[in-house]
């Protein structure tokens, strides 16, 4: 890491150290659990114990009578109230052109709860102790309703209806490709593929838990709502519009600093909705703050498929075909983005890097007695890769194929792009044989039967992982979003704002937690403006501040909010010309603009950026008449595509089959993430999504109990995280092809690592057992599934 | 968390003394008793800090056993050269218990006298036929642990010390729970002049001992003795990490790496 001096232009391709973590590492960090508001009060929610009941009644007399409590809210007074449900930000349609069933989803449960840790209750008190020991005073009389977990139990017949009105539990009926066309290509195939699996459900914990603090001032009827938010706008917008009814210029919505969120914060939660009406109700300020164990079954869940999927192949091993049917899990309700998740983030996805004429995909969105799922880090992306790579790697064991070769047989080649794949998405640039190439050789691949041989000698098995994978981020071109069912557009805005002094502050719409925006963004102003990278600073989180923007999900920070501070940053070059212009006395279109200096072409007269930048707010000489003072410019930028950042992930993974312990040896990983603003935050982005990616691999798992719908894995006791010693040091390297259409050519590199790493991890685990006639193993490759994988092998050898 | 009284006795006799009502719960390292407070799963209505009872704490050998106070810590235990000379395996144990932060608070009288069914330092009291010493008596392990997170001290009885006859080899192999890191299976054996001893823990509802294992270990303490053992999974747990065969299985391979750690004692 070179140290770089902040008063220098650091431009795009420099690792300066990031900005915020003077404030983060130094315990200045100032997160929404830290707020103190005059007077504020502490919320505790009551939640459900049981997965499926009727609320027969909720007696708080008890309660409200305690020591310190101010009130005790239900769901029957927000329905009293006139509060709405939460929305859903995505409407899919179905096989038979109709909408998907979207059920009512109030803040606090009515009439029924539908998974544990739905809140039936919200006790506020003058400390959160109090509040606590109020919600165990209130009795609530559930009457008990069988509970479903599993989406294929939640689909057999007779199965308990999740909502009386939706019997059989089906939200929708969703399809994607040519069905007819992916049949005759099976019809003709020399080989067939079929891996049957399950993308096992995930939880996010971030590293901070989800907190709200809401105020209410009743002269000028002003809330603010203080949010553990990666989208505070849009939050603003769902919950001042569509819950609470309060007008957008009447609602604040900050998020602070915020402590990781890997798509487990970009939701409108029911918290944030009934913390901010209840402190205008108490007429105090409310803080609630979520507990570890409470977030395990209210925040958002990711994942939870169960798969069938074949891959066809002609003689020569080249892809015919790909037929998927999927049942996704919603849990409860829907979530913000729930139902997008498995269709439109999944299905378009299925081409992977691979030339394939004909996809067909069936998924059935299903609700169960669970905590909602929605987009976790990868979101639907994840999935389809493993479903694709698993395929890849079962056909080329099947058919004697070089598992790297059967994956250089079929990729798009560099020079067929753009790409259109038969599901709706069109590739802009790409290179995944160079990929591919590249991984092979930093993985010393040709080294590994040496190694695996090694391994035998030690009494150990060894295997090597491929994962060439492909994803769609930058979130997204509003217009296809919208035909995909996307209630909102998908945009994002920044202003650029020019002090007298040549200083810089940027307002964005997307949130910074944990990516380094404070750092990656005011390079890319640095070198566009060429002001000293010390002289720009990045503002977000308030809605205040920052004009409407989306937010931050989805890789799309740099892809689409780095493409509104490049286009607003050009529009601020553009009225600076026409300063400099005048201060010069020279035609407009003959000024140049470099390194912050505006210069007339062949002279020696030129005007530097903070000359520029003072002249525009002291318009003494002005011609007003067609020059506005001031130095500042916004910009929206609506991308006219997703953009496709992709790789090649290889694992080693070395197992002990006496206990079935997985040992990951090697990760490597060269990806194409399109313009690299700051290397050393792109390599952090791909330690971070490589580390949950095998996190899904080999050690995560939500599980709920199958007959009573209670979660078991409701504690880091039991839901196992990747740790420092199960990560390995990583390999890593970008081999990147330029965006074709977003103005600094980037794509994204937040969910690559959790997209290419699953089926890399797995890919090995299989590839070590492969010798016993194991074609798949499903996440997490425990050593109890890999003992008993082994055993039941053996045992089906001595049976031969 | 509940409020709670709590007081910070400098003697044993006022330990006791403050016990012995039985309505106070005595607190050592606080490593599961802080949690379950502020989860709420427990609410003692008061609490006497044990960590300033000189008595409670050191080591002391005479040669034949050695003598470990109650409130000893894990780091005081893994790193203490008598511990470390006279039974290196109990050292090794101690220091491979959760994780830093818990070694540096943890206690080896809170984690009997809580007894875990889980925990490892069960296994190398009952492994090592310990003496458990307490404010009114003596108890033998074999007689001490009366299964999941119970045990035979009564109301107001203050486990004090620890006498552990000094082995002439023990050892101790752990297959750690992937997220908790206590023991899934933990098999502890300890050769004796007149016989071994086996203890398991994490496997079933307690620490228990394995006869079949210190039968086949009497004849040879060797670790291919244990070859191909796997335990009877009928009375094993099974859960979502890891089915009752599968421990079953481990026991086997635990108690075999356990032998060969016994015969290394210098290995880490």
């Amino acid at each position: 890491m070179s140290q770089i001096v902040g008063s220098q232009i650091v431009g795009i391709g420099a690792s300066p150290l990031r900005k915020e973590d003077l404030r983060f590492v130094s315990g200045r960090g100032h997160y929404v659990a830290d707020i103190k508001r005059p007077g504020m009060t502490a919320g505790v929610f009551l939640r459900s114990p049981h997965a499926h009941a009727r609320l027969k009644s909720i007696d708080s007399a008890v309660a409200q009578a305690m020591p310190g409590v101010l009130a005790v809210f239900t769901g029957a007074d927000l329905k009293a109230a006139n509060v709405g449900g939460l929305p859903c930000g995505w409407g899919i349609t179905g096989k038979d052109g109709k909408p998907m069933k979207e059920p009512p989803h109030p803040p606090l449960a009515q009439e029924k709860v539908r998974h544990v840790g739905d809140a039936v209750a919200f006790v506020v008190a003058e400390t959160a102790e109090q509040a606590r020991s109020a919600a165990e005073a209130i009795v609530v009389d559930y009457d008990m309703l069988p509970a479903v977990s599993g989406v294929l139990e939640a689909l057999r017949p007779g199965a308990p209806a999740v909502f009386d009105e939706i019997p059989g539990n089906l939200c929708c009926d969703w399809e994607l490709g040519d069905a007819a066309a992916t049949e005759q290509a099976f019809a003709k195939a020399a080989h067939v593929a079929h891996v049957s699996l399950v993308n096992n459900r995930l939880i996010g914990n971030p590293m901070e838990p989800r907190a709200a603090v809401a105020e209410h001032e009743p002269t000028t009827g002003q809330y603010t709502l203080w949010t553990t938010s990666q989208f505070p706008h849009v939050v603003r917008l769902l919950m001042g519009n569509m819950v609470l009814g309060i007008p957008q210029h009447k609602l604040r919505v900050v998020a602070p600093d915020v402590g990781g969120g890997f798509g487990v914060k970009q939701f409108h939660y029911a918290e944030e909705a009934v913390v901010t009406w209840a402190a205008a109700k108490v007429g105090r300020p409310v803080k609630w703050v979520c507990e570890r164990s409470e977030g395990f079954i209210s925040d958002a869940h990711g994942r939870d498929h169960v798969t069938e999927a074949e891959l066809a192949l002609d003689e020569k091993g080249k892809f015919l075909a790909i037929r998927v049917k999927t049942l996704a899990n919603m849990g409860g309700y829907l979530s913000t983005f729930g139902p997008n998740i498995p269709t439109n983030l999944y299905a378009p996805l299925l081409s992977g890097v691979y030339t394939i004429p004909a996809i067909y995909c069936e998924v059935k969105v299903v609700f169960t007695n669970t905590v909602p799922v929605d987009a976790y880090r990868g979101a639907g992306r994840p999935e389809a890769t493993f479903v694709v790579e698993r395929l890849v790697d079962i056909a080329a064991m099947e058919m004697g194929i070089d598992k790297a070769d059967i994956r250089r047989r079929n990729m798009i080649p560099k020079e067929a792009y753009p790409y259109q794949t038969p599901v709706i998405v069109q590739y802009d640039s790409g290179d995944p044989a160079g990929c591919l190439a590249g991984a092979v050789e930093a993985a010393d691949v040709a080294g590994f039967a040496a190694r695996k041989q090694a391994s035998l000698a030690k009494g150990k098995l060894r295997g090597l992982g491929f994962s060439t994978y492909i994803e769609a981020c930058g979130l997204a071109p509003s217009r296809i979003a919208g035909r995909l069912g996307a209630r909102g557009g998908l945009y994002e805005s920044a202003t650029v704002r020019v002090h007298p002094t040549g200083h810089v502050t940027v307002l964005i719409g997307t949130h910074n937690h944990g990516q380094g925006h404070e750092t990656t963004f005011a390079q890319i102003v640095s070198e566009k403006l060429g002001v000293p990278f010390a002289n720009v600073d990045i503002v977000f989180g308030d809605t205040d501040k920052v004009q409407f923007g989306m937010g931050t999900y989805g890789s799309r920070s740099l892809a689409v909010g780095g493409s509104a501070l490049a286009r607003a940053s050009d529009k601020v070059i553009t009225k600076g010309k026409k300063i400099a212009a005048h201060l010069l006395e020279a035609d407009e279109q003959d000024v140049d603009f470099s390194a912050g200096v505006f210069s007339i072409a062949g002279t020696d007269r030129k005007k530097t950026f903070e000359e520029v930048a003072l002249a525009a707010y002291v318009p003494h000489d002005y011609p007003l008449e067609i020059l506005e003072p001031g130095l500042e410019e916004q910009a929206y930028y609506d991308p006219v595509n997703f953009t496709y950042p992709g790789g090649a992930h290889i694992a080693e993974v070395e197992i002990d089959p006496e206990t079935g312990v997985v040992t990951l040896l090697n990760y490597t990983a060269v990806d194409d993430v399109g313009t690299v603003i700051n290397p050393m935050i792109v390599e952090g982005q791909l330690h971070g999504g490589i580390a949950q990616g095998i996190g899904q691999a080999l050690f995560e798992n939500c599980v709920y109990d199958d007959d009573t719908g209670q979660l078991l894995s409701g504690s880091f006791m039991d839901y196992c995280m990747p740790r420092a010693d199960t990560v390995p040091s990583m390999k890593i390297s970008t081999h990147s092809t330029i965006c074709t259409h977003t103005p600094l050519g980037s794509k994204g590199c937040g969910e690559v690592g959790t997209i290419g790493s699953p089926a890399a991890v797995t890919n090995a685990v299989v590839d070590a057992l492969a010798h016993l006639g194991i074609t798949h193993i499903d996440m997490p490759a425990s050593p109890n599934r890999i003992w008993r994988l082994i055993q039941n092998a053996m045992l089906g050898r001595a049976a031969e | 968390m509940r409020s709670f009284a709590y007081d910070r006795p400098a003697t044993m006799d006022r330990a006791v003394a403050l016990l012995s009502g039985g309505q106070a719960m005595p607190l050592a390292g606080g490593m599961t008793l802080l949690p379950t407070m502020k989860l709420r799963l427990s609410a003692p209505e008061a609490l006497v800090d044990l960590s300033s009872v000189p008595e409670l704490k050191g080591i002391s050998s005479d040669g034949k056993t050695l003598t470990i106070g109650a409130m000893t810590r894990h780091i005081d235990v893994a790193r203490a050269p008598e511990v470390t000379k006279a039974i290196p395996g109990l050292a090794r144990l101690a220091g491979r218990i959760g994780d830093p932060q818990v070694r540096n608070r943890g206690t080896l009288g809170g984690s009997l006298a809580n007894n875990d069914p889980a925990a490892d330092y069960p296994a190398a009291a009952l492994g090592l036929g310990a003496t458990l010493i307490t404010s009114k008596r003596e108890i033998a392990a074999d007689d001490f642990f009366r299964g999941m997170f119970e045990t035979a001290l009564e109301p107001g009885e203050l486990l004090t010390a620890v006498r552990f006859p000094i082995p002439r080899a023990a050892g101790y192999a752990k297959f750690p729970h992937p997220a908790s890191r206590f023991a899934l299976v933990g098999v502890f054996v300890a050769r004796f002049a007149d016989g071994v001893r086996v203890a398991v823990t994490g496997a079933g509802p307690g620490v228990f001992r394995c006869p079949p294992l210190e039968a086949r270990l009497a004849e040879d303490f060797v670790p291919e003795a244990v070859a191909g053992y796997a335990a009877d999974p009928k009375t094993l747990n099974s859960d979502i990490h890891a089915e009752a065969a599968f421990r079953a299985h481990l026991i086997g391979v635990m108690a075999r790496r356990a032998v060969a750690a016994a015969l290394q004692p210098t290995a880490a």
